[in-house]
Formats: C-alpha cells, sequence, structure tokens
C-alpha cells in the first residue's frame, strides 16, 4: 500500500514514523507513528503473504512490543502486497505433517497466537486489501475492528473444506459468533468468496475504502480506538429477521440450522468428505460449551483431518492444478514465445461452438463465430446471451458489460473477419472429412491463424493430413458445458510446433482451464480412459443389473454422476461415434457393450432429445428409468442384483489400468496430468486424488491382483497395464516422493 | 491535381451499418448508442483492425440522449478499443454523418490522425421526450425546496397544458415550417409533379430491392438482433420490392391535404439505425496492407435561406466540391443523393441543371445534367430509410463500394439538412 495521503481533516500533521521491528527475512515491520503501531507484512519473494511457522512468533513478538509499549494506544495490521492480504496457511508446511497429533499441535499454535491477538489490551484495526483467506480471515477475526477496500481483489473466505480441512485457528468459532450461525456455516462449508461488499452487508468487516486511503483511515480509526473515544463510524451489525433471531439464539432453533445443514453437506458430498460434517460438530460444540471448548474440538479435528487421506487428495490436486498455471506446456528445454490471442474464430455456432464463445468473451477476446445460416449463429449467440444473462442475475457483471461482452460475438456465415484471428476453434460435424475441409478453409481466410479442432474422437494427425501448415495444427478438447466444466486437453501431434502449443496452453489458461497437454491418440487421455469404464457399465447392463443400481454404485464411489447418466447426458449419438474408433484403436476392452450399441442404434439421443436409458418429461426434467431399454439387452428377465463393490470394480478398475497404460504410450506426460485430467474432465472423485493417487494408496499389487482376477473372467478386458505389473516387482509408486497419500 | 488532404490523402477503408428498420419495429429497443455499437463492433471485426491504434471517432446524431450526450465516446468505450481512444458527436442535422466523416478526415489531413472512425447513430424510436417549461420549472423549484410545503408549492402553480411533454418535431425553429412542408412547397416551385415523385419513389424501392436480393446492399450490413428472442436481422425492413406505381398514387398527400404532393409514399421514413466509416491515411492503409475502397478528393458545404428552397443547398455544395477536385459533372461515374423527398431529389437534380441556380454558387455555367443511370443505383433514403445521424455514412459506403464494383473513377454524394444546408463529397479510386 501506498502513502497517500487522506482527505480527512485530522490528519493534518504525520507523525514520523520509529522503527520498532524489522524482521526481513519474515517480510515484516513493525513502525510507530505517534500512538499507532503499524504492523506490515510483506513476505519476501512471493507475490502472498501467508501464515507459516517462521512469521508466527515474529508476529507474537510485535504483539509483546506492542503490549509493552506505553507510547502506543493501537495497532493497525496491513499488507505489502498488492492485492494480497493474507491468503491463508502455508499450505505446504501443512503437506510436511504426519501425524493427527502434529496436525492439533500447529491448530493450538495458531489458535494461541490469535487468541494473543484477541486478547491485547490495546486495539487492532485489521486494514483488508486482496485476498483474505484462511488463516488470514482468521487473523482478521481475531482483531477488534476491519476495514476493507471495496475492490474487485478484496476477497474474504474460509475455504479450508476445499482442501478438507476446517479453520484451525479458531474460525470456527469466531466467525459465527460474529455474523451468526447461518451465514457463518455457508462460509465455512462451502468456502465461498465473500466480496467486500458483501462482508460489509454480512457485518464481517465494519467499513468499507477505497484503497488509495486504506491505510490512512486506518490509523486513524485505530487513533480513535485507542483513545477510548467511539469510532466515528459504528462496527456494522447484520440486520437479522426475528424467525432467524429465534433459530439462532436458542438451543432448538440451532438444532434445527444443524440438522438443516447437515442434510444438505450430506446430500452434497454422499458422505464422502468429513471435514464439513467435523465443521459442523466443532461449531456446535463451541456454540453449546463454550469457546475453549470449541477450540480444544477444532484442534482435535483439524489434526485428524490433515493426515486423512481425503484431504491429502484435495491437496495433491490443488498443488497439481497450481503447477499446471505454471505450465507453458511445452517440454524441457523447448522454448517458444506464446502469441497473444486476442481475436479468436470459432467455426461452428452449435452447443460447443457458444459454449466456447462464452468464455472468450468473458477473458475479453473478440470472438467472430462462423456457421452455415444465420439461423445457427442467432441461437449460438442466444446460448452465449443466456450464460451472460446468468451472471447478470448473479450481479457478477453490470448491464453495460454484458451488453459490451455480448457485443464481442460478431456472427457471420462466411470467413470476413477471420483474417486477423489468432487462433481459430472449429467445432464443426463430428466427421474427418468435414474437418479437413473447413481446415483448408481456415488456412486460406486466416493465413497467420493456428487451427484447432475440438473433436473429441477423431485424432489430430488425421484432420492435420489435410494442412499446408501442421505445425499449426492442434486438439483444443472441450468439455461440456463449457462455462462450467474446468479442463482443457490441448492435444498435439508430433508435427504440432512449440509456439503453436504454448499459445493454445496460455490461451485455455485466460479462458479459466486448468491445461493439460496430451499426445494425440484415439480418445486422448479423458475420453480414452472413459471408454473401458462405459464399457465395462455396459457390459452390467448386459448381464442384467438395473441401470440405476449401476449409477448409484458409481456415485456412491464418489463420482458426480453414474456411467450411463453420463451416456444420456453426453448423447448417445456422440458415444455412438466414439465407439468404433475406440475399438478399432485398442480392441475388446474398449469394444461398446451390446445393449449400448443396440440403444445407440434405436436413435435415442439422451437427455438433448428427452430420450436416453431414462426418462424426460417435456421440460427436459428426468423422471426415470427408462425400461424399455432392459428389452434391448440379452437379459429381458428380473433385474440380477449385483454387489456394488463388484460394479465399482469392475468399471474404476477399467478406467485405472487404462489410465496407466495412457502414461505408459506417452498419451499423458505425468501422473499429476492424469490426475488432473480424470479429476476435472469427469469427476473423478477428487478425495481420491486422481486415478494415480488412488492406485498408490491401493497399491500396485493389490490393483494387479484384482486385474488378473477380472481379466480370467472377461479376457481381453482387464489385462494388467505392464508397468503397474512392473510396479509390484519393484515396490515404486506414481508419487515416489510423496510416502504419506 | 488539386486533391484534397495535402499529401495525406484519405483512404475509405471500410464500412458496415446496421440494418435500418422503420423506427418503432424492429431496432426499437436499442439506443442510438446500442445501435452505433453494433456497427462499430462489427467494422472492427471485419476489418480485423487493431483497436489501439485508433486516434479518433467522430459520430453525428440529431436527437442525442439527454443522459449520454457524446454518444461517439460510448461507443468509443466498446471492449473493442483501449479506453483511450478520444472521441466527439456531431451535429448538423441529416448531415451530420458528412460532418463526422469531414471532420475526421478532416483531422488525417492535417497529420493529427492516421486512423479514424466515423458515422452516425440514430434512434428515432427511443427519442428525447421533454417536459414542458411550466413543468421544469416547477421540477428544479422542488428539488431546491426544503422543506413539504415549499414543494408543493412548487407545483401548485402547475397549469393542465404544462402537464403536456413536448416532443421533437421535424420542422425548422426558424421558419416553423415543417420538413414535409418545405418539400412540398418545392414540389409547388419546381413544378414537380405527383407522378414524377411517385415514380422516383417507385424507382428507389426497386433499385434497393434489387440490391437487397443480390446482397450488393446486404453486404454492408451487421446482422443485429432483435425481438422475438434475438433472431437476427440482416436486410433493411423498409424497402419494398412489392410496391406498385399504382399503390403509390393512391396514398392521400400529408402536408397539405388539398394541393400538395407529399405523400407517405414518396418521403423517407422515420427510421432507427446507424453506419460508420473506417478512415486512414493513404500511407498507414498501405503499411497496415489495407486496400482502401476508395479516397476522399473533395467536399464543400453549403446554405440557403431555409425560408426559401429549404432542401435545395446541395445544388450549391456540388459545383463547390466539384471545382475542388477539378472535375465536372460529367466525370462522376455515379451519383448518389439523399433521398428525404422525391421531390427533393427532382427539385435538386433541376437545380444542378440550372444556371441560375449556378450563379448563386458564383458559377457561369450549370453544374450539369444528371445521367439517370448513374443515379442511386442502390435506391436512397426513400425506401432504405434514414436514421438522421448514419445516412451520411451509408451513402459513403454504398457509393464506394458500388464504384469498385463498375470500376468507375469518381463518385460524387449529396446530401440535404434541416436548417438548409448542403453537403456534397467527391471519391475517387486508386
Amino acid at each position: 500500500m501506498s502513502d497517500a495521503a487522506v482527505g480527512s481533516s485530522s490528519q493534518s500533521t504525520v507523525p514520523a514514523a520509529e522503527l520498532l521491528l524489522e524482521a526481513p527475512s519474515e517480510g515484516i515491520t513493525l513502525t510507530r507513528e505517534g500512538e499507532v503501531a503499524v504492523l506490515t507484512y510483506d513476505a519476501p519473494g512471493t507475490p502472498v503473504n501467508t501464515i507459516n511457522s517462521r512469521v508466527a512468533p515474529v508476529f507474537a513478538q510485535c504483539f509483546d512490543l506492542v503490549e509493552g509499549d506505553a507510547r502506543i494506544r493501537a495497532v493497525v495490521i496491513v499488507s505489502g502486497k498488492a492485492d494480497c492480504w493474507i491468503a491463508g496457511a502455508d499450505i505446504e508446511e501443512l503437506r510436511g505433517v504426519t501425524s493427527a497429533a502434529a496436525g492439533e499441535t500447529l491448530s493450538r499454535g495458531g489458535q494461541a497466537l490469535l487468541n494473543r491477538l484477541a486478547a491485547l489490551r490495546k486495539p487492532v484495526v485489521a486494514a483488508l486489501h486482496g485476498a483474505t483467506l484462511g488463516g488470514g480471515l482468521e487473523v482478521a477475526l481475531a482483531c477488534t475492528h476491519r476495514i476493507a477496500t471495496e475492490h474487485p481483489k478484496t476477497i474474504l473466505a474460509l475455504p479450508e473444506v476445499q482442501l478438507g480441512l476446517i479453520p484451525g485457528a479458531g474460525g470456527t468459532q469466531r466467525l459465527p459468533r460474529l455474523i451468526g450461525l447461518r451465514a457463518a456455516l455457508d462460509m465455512i462449508l462451502t468456502g465461498k468468496n465473500i466480496r467486500a461488499k458483501k462482508a460489509h452487508q454480512m457485518g464481517l468487516v465494519h467499513e468499507l475504502v477505497h484503497p488509495a486511503i486504506l491505510r490512512a483511515v486506518a490509523i486513524q480509526r485505530a487513533r480513535e480506538l485507542g483513545s477510548g473515544a467511539a469510532p466515528s463510524v459504528a462496527p456494522r451489525t447484520p440486520s437479522r429477521d426475528a424467525a432467524t433471531r429465534l433459530l439462532e439464539d436458542t438451543p432448538v432453533g440451532r438444532r434445527v440450522i444443524f440438522q438443516q445443514a447437515r442434510a444438505s453437506v450430506m446430500k452434497k458430498t454422499g458422505g464422502k468428505y468429513p471435514a464439513p460434517l467435523a465443521a459442523l460438530d466443532v461449531i456446535a460444540r463451541g456454540l453449546s460449551a463454550g469457546i475453549d471448548e470449541g477450540l480444544r474440538e477444532e484442534a482435535a479435528h483439524f489434526g485428524a483431518l490433515t493426515v486423512s487421506p481425503e484431504s491429502r487428495g484435495l491437496v495433491s490436486l490443488f498443488f497439481a492444478s497450481t503447477a499446471l498455471k505454471k505450465d507453458t506446456g511445452l517440454a524441457d528445454g523447448e522454448t517458444a514465445t506464446p502469441q497473444t490471442v486476442t481475436r479468436l474464430g470459432i467455426l461452428g455456432a452449435g452447443f460447443m461452438g457458444a459454449g466456447i464463445a462464452t468464455v472468450a468473451v468473458q477473458a475479453g477476446t473478440l470472438v467472430r463465430l462462423k456457421d452455415a445460416s444465420l439461423e445457427r449463429v442467432a441461437a449460438g449467440r442466444r446460448a452465449v446471451r443466456d450464460v451472460l444473462k446468468e451472471r447478470l442475475k448473479r450481479r457478477q457483471l453490470t448491464p453495460l458489460q454484458f451488453r459490451d461482452q455480448l457485443l464481442q460475438v460478431g456472427g457471420t456465415v462466411d470467413y470476413t473477419g477471420f483474417q486477423a484471428t489468432q487462433l481459430v476453434i472449429e467445432a464443426v460435424f463430428e466427421d474427418l472429412a468435414v474437418k479437413q475441409q473447413v481446415l483448408r478453409e481456415v488456412e486460406a481466410a486466416a493465413p497467420h491463424a493456428i487451427f484447432a479442432s475440438n473433436t473429441s474422437t477423431i485424432p489430430i494427425s488425421a484432420i492435420a493430413q489435410s494442412a499446408t501448415h501442421p505445425e499449426r495444427v492442434v486438439g483444443m478438447h472441450f468439455f461440456s458445458p463449457v462455462h462450467k466444466m474446468p479442463l482443457l486437453e490441448v492435444i498435439v501431434t508430433p508435427q504440432t510446433s512449440p509456439e503453436t502449443i504454448t499459445t493454445v496452453v496460455q490461451y485455455g489458461k485466460r479462458l479459466g482451464k486448468t491445461v493439460i497437454v496430451v499426445r494425440d491418440g484415439a480418445g486422448f487421455y479423458v475420453n480414452r480412459i472413459l471408454g473401458p469404464y462405459l464399457t465395462q457399465a455396459g457390459t452390467l447392463l448386459d448381464e442384467g443389473v438395473s441401470i440405476d443400481a449401476i449409477d448409484a454404485a458409481l456415485t456412491s464411489f464418489g463420482f458426480p454422476v453414474g456411467p450411463i447418466t453420463l451416456l444420456d447426458e453426453v448423447g448417445l449419438d456422440i458415444a455412438g461415434k466414439a465407439g468404433p474408433i475406440m475399438t478399432s484403436a485398442f480392441g475388446t476392452r474398449m469394444q461398446p457393450a451390446a445393449a449400448l450399441a443396440k440403444v445407440i442404434a434405436s436413435g435415442r439421443l439422451g437427455r438433448k432429445a428427452k430420450q436416453g436409458f431414462y426418462r424426460y418429461d417435456a421440460a427436459g426434467k428426468r423422471e426415470g428409468v427408462d425400461d424399455a431399454i432392459y428389452t434391448m439387452t440379452a437379459h429381458t428377465g428380473a433385474r440380477r442384483v449385483v454387489n456394488p463393490v463388484d460394479i465399482q470394480q469392475r468399471t474404476v478398475l477399467a478406467m485405472l489400468n487404462e489410465a496407466v497404460r495412457c502414461l505408459e504410450d506417452g498419451i499423458i506426460r505425468s501422473p499429476r496430468d492424469g490426475d488432473i485430467g480424470a479429476v476435472f474432465g469427469i469427476g473423478f472423485p477428487p478425495f481420491l486424488g486422481g486415478p494415480f493417487r488412488y492406485l498408490d494408496a491401493i497399491g500396485a499389487a493389490t490393483a494387479v491382483q484384482q486385474l488378473d482376477a477380472l481379466e480370467a473372467r472377461f479376457p481381453g478386458c482387464f489385462a494388467p497395464a505392464p508397468r503397474l505389473r512392473a510396479m509390484v516387482a519393484s515396490g515404486e509408486r506414481f508419487y515416489p516422493h510423496d510416502s504419506t497419500s | 491535381m488539386p486533391t484534397y488532404g495535402q499529401g495525406h490523402r484519405v483512404a475509405i477503408v471500410a464500412g458496415v451499418r446496421t440494418p435500418f428498420a422503420r423506427s418503432g419495429t424492429a431496432l426499437k429497443g436499442y439506443t442510438a448508442i446500442e445501435l452505433g455499437k453494433f456497427a462499430v463492433a462489427e467494422l472492427m471485426q471485419r476489418t480485423g483492425l487493431d483497436g489501439s491504434l485508433v486516434d479518433l471517432m467522430v459520430m453525428g446524431t440529431v436527437l442525442p440522449s439527454v443522459t449520454a450526450p457524446n454518444l461517439a465516446r460510448e461507443i468509443a468505450l466498446l471492449p473493442h478499443f483501449p479506453r483511450t481512444v478520444q472521441a466527439y458527436t456531431v451535429g448538423r442535422a441529416c448531415a451530420s454523418a458528412n460532418q463526422a466523416i469531414t471532420d475526421a478526415a478532416d483531422q488525417i489531413a492535417l497529420g493529427h490522425a492516421d486512423i479514424a472512425i466515423a458515422g452516425g447513430a440514430e434512434s428515432l424510436t427511443q427519442v428525447p421526450i421533454l417536459h414542458s417549461r411550466g413543468m421544469s420549472d416547477a421540477l428544479v423549484a422542488a428539488s431546491k425546496a426544503k422543506t413539504l410545503s415549499q414543494r408543493l408549492a412548487a407545483f401548485a402553480a402547475l397549469r393542465p397544458r404544462d402537464l403536456v411533454p413536448i416532443t421533437p418535431a421535424i420542422a425548422e425553429p426558424s421558419t416553423g415550417e415543417s420538413m414535409g412542408q418545405s418539400a412540398d412547397k418545392m414540389a409547388k416551385l419546381n413544378g414537380i409533379a405527383r407522378e414524377a415523385q411517385d415514380r422516383f419513389a417507385l424507382r428507389s424501392h426497386q433499385y434497393a430491392a434489387a440490391g437487397t436480393a443480390d446482397g450488393r446492399l446486404t453486404a454492408e450490413i451487421a446482422p443485429v438482433p432483435v425481438s422475438p428472442d434475438d433472431t437476427l436481422l440482416a436486410a433493411d425492413n423498409g424497402i419494398r420490392a412489392d410496391t406498385s406505381y399504382a399503390q403509390l398514387a393512391a396514398l392521400r398527400p400529408v402536408f397539405d391535404r388539398a394541393y400538395g404532393t407529399v405523400t407517405a409514399g414518396n418521403a423517407s421514413p422515420l427510421t432507427d439505425g446507424a453506419a460508420a466509416v473506417l478512415l486512414m491515411s493513404e500511407a498507414r492503409a498501405k503499411a497496415l496492407g489495407y486496400t482502401p475502397l476508395a479516397y476522399i478528393r473533395s467536399y464543400a458545404y453549403a446554405a440557403v435561406d431555409p425560408a426559401e428552397q429549404l432542401l435545395q443547398a446541395p445544388v450549391l455544395a456540388a459545383p463547390i466540391a466539384l471545382r475542388r477536385a477539378g472535375l465536372t459533372l460529367r466525370d462522376c461515374d455515379l451519383v448518389d443523393m439523399h433521398e428525404a423527398f422525391a421531390a427533393q431529389v427532382l427539385s435538386n437534380v433541376q437545380g444542378l441543371a440550372s444556371k441560375a441556380w449556378a450563379a448563386r454558387a458564383g458559377f457561369s455555367e450549370a453544374t450539369g445534367d444528371i445521367d439517370e443511370t448513374k443515379l442511386n443505383v442502390l435506391g436512397g433514403s426513400l425506401s432504405i430509410g434514414h436514421p438522421f445521424g448514419a445516412t451520411g455514412a451509408r451513402i459513403l459506403t454504398t457509393l464506394c463500394h458500388e464504384l469498385a464494383r463498375r470500376d468507375g473513377q469518381f463518385g460524387m454524394l449529396t446530401v440535404c439538412a434541416a436548417g438548409g444546408m448542403g453537403h456534397a463529397m467527391i471519391v475517387e479510386r486508386a
């Protein structure tokens, strides 16, 4: 923060600052400006401030100094970072915790530090600008007064549950007491981001100011509070209606709230995630037995959660996606300068084309959207409009931004306006000849552009055969719906140039996607590991297992939807196109089951046509299994009941085994990419950390043993990947350095 | 060769417009600013120009929004540009877009700008409606009032007639004469028969319909989403391919019901729409690899007494522009005259052929006879419509494109404007 002058008249003379403490290696300085001490945190060599074992003692030292210095009457805590106050605990350090006891000790230490802060006999003003997350928000909660900047970068949240943890430094206790039980549960159970304005409305911060005057106002407020005078800005208390008060302030009412919250957590997570349930217990305990007991409970649960497999899996994904954010997409030693994409051409204004346009305009790109007729272009534009309208409704866009972003989409039925595009993504009909044709057209109309295919099944090398510039041909496999799905598979052929790769990887990241670079091959990565999984699901159907039983087994395993539902969602026509390609590339293990082939041949398209394995009402709402499907299966009698664990084993092991084959074949660069692709592309249970993490957890030996047994029953479908078998002998793991997972 | 620009020859690189729609129809949901944004956004997309290279935007509008009077600046704040493109809005009645274009061209000619966007936008649906003087006074007094009784007192003086809002009229403030009355008067003064007017209006519709059917006109149009449910409108909706002389002849005169000849059929309709052109110095256009449609060779403005023949000033501007271009009317391969009224076009044509009118502009010889086969070959405002502030940019764009199609060398456009003003511009191809 700059020392900008404040407009307030009470600031006529600024006292010279006296340095009280300087800890350069931790980035903490404590100065005295008159009767106000200013603690500035600016961690060296990193854009974010975190709470870790190195800074905690320095903070404690500052608190001691302040307490012992009679000249000081109040404190301000401010960050030296451009847009971060304190972004939370150091997760790297958390990863080093190897026992629940150690995790509990860590939490107790954090609690003690913040209890010390909360108990200071001098008021403390938190001057918040930028990310105030997790442990950072817990520090702010322990302060007397919170001032936030009204700025889009100022975000407050307790995101611990997203890493399988709970707030461990008193957040579970202080937050409900400050903003009320329901609002606190909403924040702690979801980890959602709260913008400054909302934080002010909730009573989470006392006042909002412009960033330029944050420091000066904070010092002025500290001076007021320190002098014992009532501050000129009254703390805001959230307005709670009578019903809310009745619920939150009585034991019976609180029990109702906790029951509702628990039911909602169970519904969302299926009980697969222990952290939100632990948070509920800890908060309830604190409200019934007092804050000290609540803190004890918080630390105990925090400790247990740090070493839980769920948290390990989520933390591993966090590190993997953080690493991918820095990944250029290039192999080691390769260098190329990415081109900045400011103009994007999209061929095909259908569901995918419009979806890509939607994320592109939000990233500030000018989009040229082409289709065969103005009617189709208009339909694509409407799809963009509808998503943006949703953002407008949620006030994420102003009406002007909504209209202007929509104006970034220029519709066309010819190639006018393509000459200046740096990138053209085709999302036309899934047919090799059509794709090769548009590639030739694009090479003529947009002579400098990279040509990216959004195909999900056709090998990129095959499309590139018609290219004059195969070095500029690449695959960009988005997932549907594009504005919600976080993954982008970038598919490279041996001819794709490093500049092309790094340009599309960088652009994919600008679209807000997590990007993995995979080598060309049938199904690429995500659809390839989906292949044998779906084949097994279909075979189970052939054997007489009911559709809902198959889906239920896999949602119970942790997938967001079961495999048969997935087929309905993706579209049976698309699945039908993939089948033969995958079978011819990989043989029996990808051969669609007889039932699947029959249903696809029957012309059912899935959800989009309101007819698939399930029934849908006129509005598209799903009603139940369509029993007519069973007449198309080999087993037409009563449904066979199979142990869900057997269903899970057959389908999931087939997927895990295929993932290892992809690693062997060099389709994916690393287990990390494989884990990210499966979790972000398919919804592989995040708490398992991904296929490779999960294989490490169950062990190669167990996996191979089970695969061998299944291969005996289903020849050609489960032969363990050679690498997996070799790992049994060598004891090797996919993540060799992380023995705790 | 005496050309305009003093070394900085001004190129017309591209032009784009929205469809023109009769006011109160397809585009009624859009303000002039929004219409302008559609045209300019598509201009930027079609040309592929990097928005940061634009030095200046000038737009014309006749009825500016009271709350956002600098329409050009609002358009320049599109995400297609950095926020640093300076922009202003001009008004010269129906020649506002022309004024915007010549202002921008002047800046290029002076070397103050290399790349400029100019044009105009108008919504004649969403016009500002004003409170009466009495109501305005009461509202201002009420806003200053400190007590309820003072506030009530402010409104106490209101009379029923103060409640009647003031809508903008297309009438001359100086004479009180409406545009239609002026056209009717010109028809009488110049002896323009009703039949000639209707036949000219029919011709306008037929030519515009042909240009729409074969895509020459629609090629200049940015598709705009319209109700219901944002279908894309990509053609003008006022052109009547199926109209006939008999239908036009059957219409009753509007302004002088007894002796008048001006009808709704031979007058341009109230229209919503926007148009913009991209101008560059020749050197910059070449450096960026653009092939200009044409270059500005000269232009002129002139005025007559609005009480005399309100829409006859193009007759004075044309010979001046031609002299500045070092050309004669015969050198022009195409002439595009703004069609406010058929009576006005035919009066202008007559005036150009007249020695008396030439003398008023200081010439001893008549400007010349207009070859009918070169005049408004794609129709004009009578059929396509006339969003006041935008028309000039539409005409320039169409003229340049058609000149290229015919491989012509020189083209002239003229525009008449309220206040008795007129404009003419000569363009040339490379």
